[in-house]
This record gives structure tokens, sequence and C-alpha cells, in this order.
């Protein structure tokens, strides 16, 4: 839609005043955020700052793509939500609440997975495409997607305290594409290599730091005002307040848009980041259920339960295991008994069997049994005053 | 000395440690001297030809050492090198 026609009633004009008296910005800059749609994938943590300050800033119509449903834990930073949304699908609750905000635009929600189906078709309706999903996966769908639909993709992604934004694919004055994700990481780590996703967090106010700063970005690929993090990768780390950004150059291997291109349509992005390949799947290990385990605590059967989560989740919730993170297993070897059964337990079950595998393997142990579920499980089956996390 | 900027993913190997230093007269060496200094770090780099993973970065102040020498790039005293990793993270 071309801006020029675009008009404003009263109320618009009072309500983007601020914007409006910006010499740069002017009338003509919030014209072009009227005439203009953006497609915001995730409603998060990334996404709820994003969604507020997108609509708030009166860019007409704003497509919501999530097909989550808001958590308690959610709200620690995605301040989209109250407590009245725990339940609800975000991308609804989200609409709501972005309708509430500003009633002069259009909030188009799509309650489903983002996947390699349906990407390019939700994609081609807007105009701008701004990323805050939280998987690596999901990442490479949604940059693919854009530079085989030429769409901008305005980035950012946290972890901890550390954050990264910059802007992927801008069509520039000369007419060509800027870099993409592709060209700064050709391919996402497998699964076992850092980071995992067993060990999240993330510090409730950086999403807002960086959702806000694609906020930014978005206004200004639309408006055309300044310059863009295009070619640039913007990077913050809260704990030393450090703040850096670096050239990002285009990769002449690039496999969607590089000499030889290799890829023309998308891939299966599970597989693609070593989600879904069998073949690799680890050594099964011995298993003890949760019930099994209280029956043996109840009936004294003599075990050892240790416990090789983190310290830091050992003060959220334990259950009387002895504590010996995953990291030190194979130096904590005098305090894991060989005569009797050993239960090993984590949070969900994962970190336990790999202890387990490492042990038997260097160690020779043969009375190592996992914890099924782990904590979560326990918790679930046995013990629901306990907290999840 | 040179300054290493070690990514929030991989202080675990670090012991918490933003910053690593050494004497080093390449990237390489600099990358090499933190693999000694710091177990288990390597794999999380390097793939089994020695290559730098596809999922990290490494930059010698803003520009990346695939513009410059590549790990052969010289360092001098007061250099920064950075490791930028991967991450995905935005709502879980």
């Amino acid at each position: 839609m071309s801006h020029h026609n675009i008009t404003f009633s009263k109320e618009e004009l009072e309500r983007y005043s601020r914007h409006l008296i910006i010499p740069e910005f002017n009338i003509e800059g919030q014209k072009k955020l009227k005439a203009s749609s953006v497609l915001v994938i995730g409603s998060g943590g990334l996404g709820s700052p994003l969604l507020l300050y997108l609509a708030a800033a009166g860019v007409g119509r704003i497509g919501i793509v999530d097909f989550d449903t808001v958590d308690v834990s959610n709200l620690q930073r995605q301040v989209l939500f109250g407590i009245q949304d725990v339940g609800v699908s975000k991308a609804v609750a989200a609409s709501k609440r972005l309708a509430s905000l500003n009633p002069h635009i259009s909030i188009e929600v799509h309650d489903t997975m983002f996947t390699s189906e349906n990407a390019r078709k939700l994609i081609k309706q807007y105009d701008v495409v701004a990323d805050g999903t939280d998987n690596f996966p999901t990442r490479y769908l949604v940059n693919d997607a854009c530079v085989l639909e030429d769409k901008v993709n305005v980035y950012a992604s946290i972890f901890r305290f550390e954050g990264q934004a910059s802007v992927f694919n801008e069509l520039l004055p000369d007419g060509t594409r800027g870099p993409n994700y592709r060209d700064l990481f050709p391919s996402p780590p497998p699964p076992g290599l850092v980071p995992s996703c067993a060990e999240g967090g993330v510090i409730g106010v950086l999403p807002g730091i960086l959702g806000s700063i694609q906020a930014l970005e978005v206004l200004k690929v639309i408006s055309g005002i300044g310059d863009t993090l295009s070619g640039r990768l913007f990077l913050f780390d809260a704990t030393g307040f450090t703040t850096r950004i670096l050239k990002v150059r285009k990769n002449k291997n690039n496999p969607l848009n590089g000499e030889n291109p290799t890829q023309t349509k998308l891939i299966n992005y599970e597989q693609f980041c070593g989600l879904s390949v069998i073949s690799e799947q680890p050594r099964e290990v011995a298993e003890i259920s949760v019930s099994e385990l209280d029956k043996w605590r109840k009936e004294g059967v003599s075990h050892l339960l240790i416990d090789v989560r983190e310290p830091y989740e050992y003060g959220i919730v334990e259950i009387g295991g002895e504590l010996i993170p995953l990291a030190t297993v194979l130096e904590s070897t005098d305090r894991i008994p060989k005569d009797i059964p050993v239960v090993v337990q984590c949070r969900s079950g994962a970190r336990s069997a790999s202890a387990i595998r490492e042990l038997e393997d260097t160690h020779g142990y043969t009375n190592l049994v996992n914890l099924t579920g782990g904590i979560l499980g326990w918790q679930e089956e046995i013990d629901s005053s306990l907290a999840r996390y | 000395m040179a300054t290493l900027i070690i990514p929030t993913p991989l202080r675990k190997f670090t012991n918490g440690n933003a910053v690593f230093e050494a004497s080093a007269t390449s990237v390489n060496e600099l990358l090499l001297a933190l693999s000694f200094a710091n177990a288990g770090i390597k794999k999380h780099l390097f793939d089994d030809a020695g290559e730098l993973r596809s999922f990290i970065r490494v930059y010698v102040g803003d520009e990346d050492i695939n513009e410059l020498e590549g790990g052969n790039t010289k360092i001098d005293d007061g250099d920064e090198v950075i490791i930028i990793p991967a991450i995905a993270g935005g709502s879980k």
C-alpha cells in the first residue's frame, strides 16, 4: 500500500503527535507506519516489547504468530500478559492487549506453529518480519523464508545476560540484499554442544531491552530513517554492561544466496539442527520410575539418590538427593558407591542419563539407574506441593 | 597480552570468567592457549578437522577473522579478540 493516500483522524493525530513533531519523522514517517505491515513471530520475551511498541507507534497491520499458551513462568518477562491470561493462547491474549492499546490498527492472530509448510505463505502477507522465536530450528526457518520471500528479518536473541541484534536481508540502495543469518552462522550447534536447550534462563529485563531494539529497527526499516543494523551485529552483555557492534559480511558460501546457491526451498529444520536424527540417539540406560523410587523409600530399600543438577537449581527445589553437578561427577566417584543401587536424578532425566553413561564408560559402574522424568516427574506424580521450574 | 572475550555459554568452561588473557601473536595461538587453560572448551570451538565450528565466529576488534587471515590473523598487544556463538533464546 502506498503511504501517500494515508489519512489520519483527529484522534490519531493527537495520539501520534510526539512522532509528528520530530522534524525527521513527521507525518510522512507516520503515514509509512500506518501503510505498513509487520509479522512478529513469537509473542514471548522479545515479542512482548516488540508488539507493544509497534502497536503503540501505529504500525497499520500487525500479525502475531504463536502456538503457545501463557504459563505463569512467562510473567517474569513477557509483559504483554497478566495473571488473567494464564492458560490462554498467547496470540489471542496478545491481540486483546494490543487492541486495547491502539484501536486504530489491525491485529491478525495466527494461533499456530510456524512451520516449513506455512512459513512462506505467512511471511508473504507482510512487509517486514521480526523474529522473536526461541530455538534454532525456527530461527533458521524464519531466516530462510525471509530470504526466499525477499523480506527484511529484524533479529534479536538472548541467552541469560547476553543479547544479539541485527537486521537481515534488508534491501540496500544498490538493489541487492544485506547479509542474513546464514552469512553469520551457516549452521546451528548440534545437540550436546553449547549452548544447549537444557541450560536456559534469562534475566527478565534483557528481552525487554533487545525486543525494544528490534522494535526500533523495525520502525527505522519502515520509515527509512537513520542507519539500521543491516551488515552489523549488536552485542550486549548486561553483566559487565559492555556493548559492541561488529561487522557482518556476506558469505560467498551462503547456501541461499551465495555464489552457488544450493538451497532453493525450505527444508526440515528439526533435522537440520540434528534434533531428529535417530542414529545419533545416545545409548539407553537403566531406569526407575518415580513411583518405584517412592516405594523404595517407603519400604526402606537401601539406595543412594544423587542429584546432578546445578546448585542454583537445587536451591529452587530438591527431593533429598546428594548434590553432585553433572560437570563434577567424574571427579566425585568417591561419593558414588558401587555396592548399593544409585538412583541418578536431574530436572527431567536427560542430564542424569548422560551422567550415568559417563560413569559407566570411565569407571565401570553397573549399579546406576536413571530416575525417569526427573524431579518434574516426581512433582507430577508424587508430591504436587513442590515447585516446578 | 591479548584479551579474549568469552561469551556466556562458554563461561562454564572458564570458571565463569568473561575474559581470558594470554601472550599470543595470532588468533590460533590465543584460542589454543584458551583450550589448554580450560579443559573441555576446545570441542565447542573446533570440529574434528580443527576448523572453527559453523556456529562460532571470531572477531578481532569489529572485523571477522574470515575477512582477515583466519586463524593466522596477527594480533598485537592490547587487541581484543571476541568469540561470538549463535544463541537462539527469546522466550523460554
